[in-house]
């Protein structure tokens, strides 16, 4: 069909992909030949220096925007904006699971080439323009997130969690293919551009619609918005906790990357209600269940199903003013919730035995940087102003009412205002009630320090000086706007050659 | 006789999806439940080809990598459930319960 090769500049658009690919697979080889005792630090730097390298070949990318590999892959500032996102949570992620692995007892080697692979998927999901490709970039990181949910092999709960996770993540998948095939029915194209040229040239075909909600049940599971949730608390409680900071994070805004894509970019119809619903409903049960939990990692979980209702208040709203809210908000939301799992990892201690609200009663003495550094990440994830949680929530629900969503908006700030009373029952729990047993602190490692200092430093420098990450985000948000009405005359003519020729 | 047009395998394709569906809520059985994900994975190639009677080979490309998908998923299913096997001794989904639901 199209016989040139592929040229030097469709390599550098992949580059991060074909670097974090070439360390994960080192370190799966290297694995075996290390000795058990060393493997932990030379794995883990190995992934360190890998997740370096992809910030550094992501950089080289941006250089090149562009299209690669015949209109799949298309490199702008919004595929370069997730590519720094999952990789700096990933980064985060290894410094906060040097100390966790040694503490937990489990062998190093697969878990940070796992992690390195799944980032390649993640990455690959913000920059693909191509159902075909989102979905296999989908699996990438998924089938890596199922099985590192299931990383504590020993303990019953962490491989219940994976076996839950596996099988409810493939049965969404399956939902969300059952819809690219009804695209492709429907616009007799994979291309996201193609479709978005179909789609706006006269009447809708029914079969579109219908495309459309089962994609969104695909994408809904992996963002983890009701009433796709089911699993999520679940899954977050038998994970390891590093793993869940992660996995509520990084899959998660690829999620929400491919999510702008296909709702906004191809401009998708009947979406308004789908994801009025949804954002609705996510924000209340969300909210409404973490009242009442004990389990710090299941109640953090619920708090992520709400947060991810307050992002797709943003899809409803209009999309020049939707998209870069949704784009600041997974990065406030990361950085806070990486940080706070970051503690609860380390609070853990072995086999998770300390999980549980009752276990932080006292922890503003024993450990007052600890208990310091998570009421900072608390308080972001309530939306108190000097930090990053404040300005996401704003830009998002200020989008909302520019959108004359007042409804939305207003259930929203309820919301909210329900969420801060969970959050500030562990500051309370925390700072003001005894400890009834005796929770041992670990000295608090160089690696989780510099973690902590990363999150933190996220957390309050998108909280105090929010205005250049809000400009980044509002350009390349209009590059992903934009592209449609630029690319979108070109694509239907390369896409009419092979057809002419059937 | 009538002419097998593309609706025909649409229909085919959707009872599929149906089956898969119905397989997954109500089986006990992971092994079945995944039998029946895959089978909810045929009913897309199914459609996948049918379209590509309208759109060109794409759909049929499509199809192969679903199938190739189909396998990796398999085989970290299999996997997975060992992992679950060694420490429950069941491989029955309401007998996964140590979570609540």
């Amino acid at each position: 069909m199209n016989p040139t090769l592929p040229v030097g500049a469709d390599y550098v658009r992949i580059l991060p992909e074909i670097v974090l690919s070439i360390f994960g697979m080192a370190i799966m080889v290297l694995d075996p030949l290390v000795d058990e005792k060393k493997s932990q630090q030379l794995l883990g730097g190995l992934g360190l220096i890998g997740t370096l390298a992809g910030l550094v070949s992501t950089w080289i990318m941006a250089q090149s925007p562009g299209f690669a590999f015949w209109n799949m892959v298309q490199v702008d500032g919004f595929s370069v904006f997730f590519h720094v996102l999952v990789i700096a949570i990933a980064l985060v992620l290894i410094l906060t699971s040097y100390e966790y692995m040694a503490v937990q007892q489990l062998r190093a080697g697969e878990y940070y080439g796992l992690i390195l692979f799944g980032l390649v998927g993640m990455c690959l999901m913000s920059s693909a323009v191509e159902l075909v490709l989102i979905f296999i970039s989908l699996e990438i990181s998924s089938i890596s997130t199922y099985i590192l949910a299931g990383f504590r092999r020993r303990s019953a709960t962490s491989s219940e969690s994976s076996l839950k996770y596996f099988l409810l993540g493939s049965f969404a998948t399956a939902f969300f293919l059952y819809g690219v095939a009804m695209m492709f029915g429907a616009t007799g194209s994979t291309n996201i551009d193609a479709i978005s040229a179909a789609l706006n040239s006269g009447k809708v075909p029914l079969l579109a619609y219908v495309a459309m909600a089962l994609m969104f049940v695909g994408l809904g599971f992996k963002v983890a918005a009701a009433p796709f949730h089911i699993w999520t608390p679940d899954v977050y409680e038998g994970a390891p906790a590093p793993v869940v900071g992660f996995m509520s994070t990084a899959p998660k805004a690829a999620a929400f990357a491919v999510l702008l894509r296909i709702i906004f970019e191809a401009n998708a119809p009947g979406r308004f209600w789908l994801i009025w619903l949804s954002a609705v409903l996510s924000m209340t049960l969300g909210n409404v269940a973490a009242l009442v939990q004990d389990n710090v990692k299941r109640l953090l979980a619920y708090s992520s199903i709400a947060h991810a209702g307050y992002i797709l208040v943003a899809f409803a709203a209009k999309p020049e003013l939707g998209a870069p809210a949704v784009m600041f908000y997974t990065a406030a939301y990361a950085a806070m919730n990486v940080g706070a799992f970051a503690v609860v990892s380390h609070l853990a201690n072995e086999n998770e035995r300390y999980v549980t609200l009752e276990n932080y009663a006292g922890l503003g003495r024993s450990s007052p940087i600890l208990a310091g550094t998570l009421t900072i990440f608390l308080i972001s994830l309530i939306g108190i102003p000097i930090t990053g949680g404040f300005f996401a929530k704003f830009y998002v629900f200020s989008a909302a009412l520019q959108s004359n969503l007042v409804w939305l908006t207003i259930i929203g700030v309820i919301n909210s205002a329900i969420g801060a009373y969970y959050y500030l029952k562990i500051i309370v729990v925390m700072y003001m009630r005894e400890a009834r047993e005796e929770v041992p602190v670990l000295p608090i490692p160089l690696a989780l320090r510099a973690a902590l200092a990363l999150t933190l430093a996220a957390t309050v420098y998108l909280g105090v000086v929010p205005g250049r990450m809000l400009t980044f985000v509002q350009q390349s948000a209009q590059q992903l706007l934009q592209a449609e009405h630029t690319s979108a005359r070109e694509q239907v003519g390369n896409a009419a050659v092979p057809r002419a020729t059937q | 006789m009538v002419p097998i047009t593309t609706l025909h395998y649409l229909v085919v394709a959707a009872a599929l999806f149906v089956l898969g569906v119905i397989g997954v809520l109500t089986r006990r059985n992971v092994v079945i439940v995944l039998m029946s994900i895959e089978l909810i994975l045929n009913a897309v190639n199914l459609n996948l080809v049918a379209f590509s009677r309208l759109w060109g080979l794409h759909g049929q490309v499509f199809a192969i990598f679903v199938i190739t998908d189909a396998a990796a998923e398999a085989a970290v299913g299999l996997g997975i459930l060992i992992a679950f096997f060694r420490n429950k001794e069941t491989v029955n989904v309401d007998e996964v319960d140590l979570l609540k639901w």
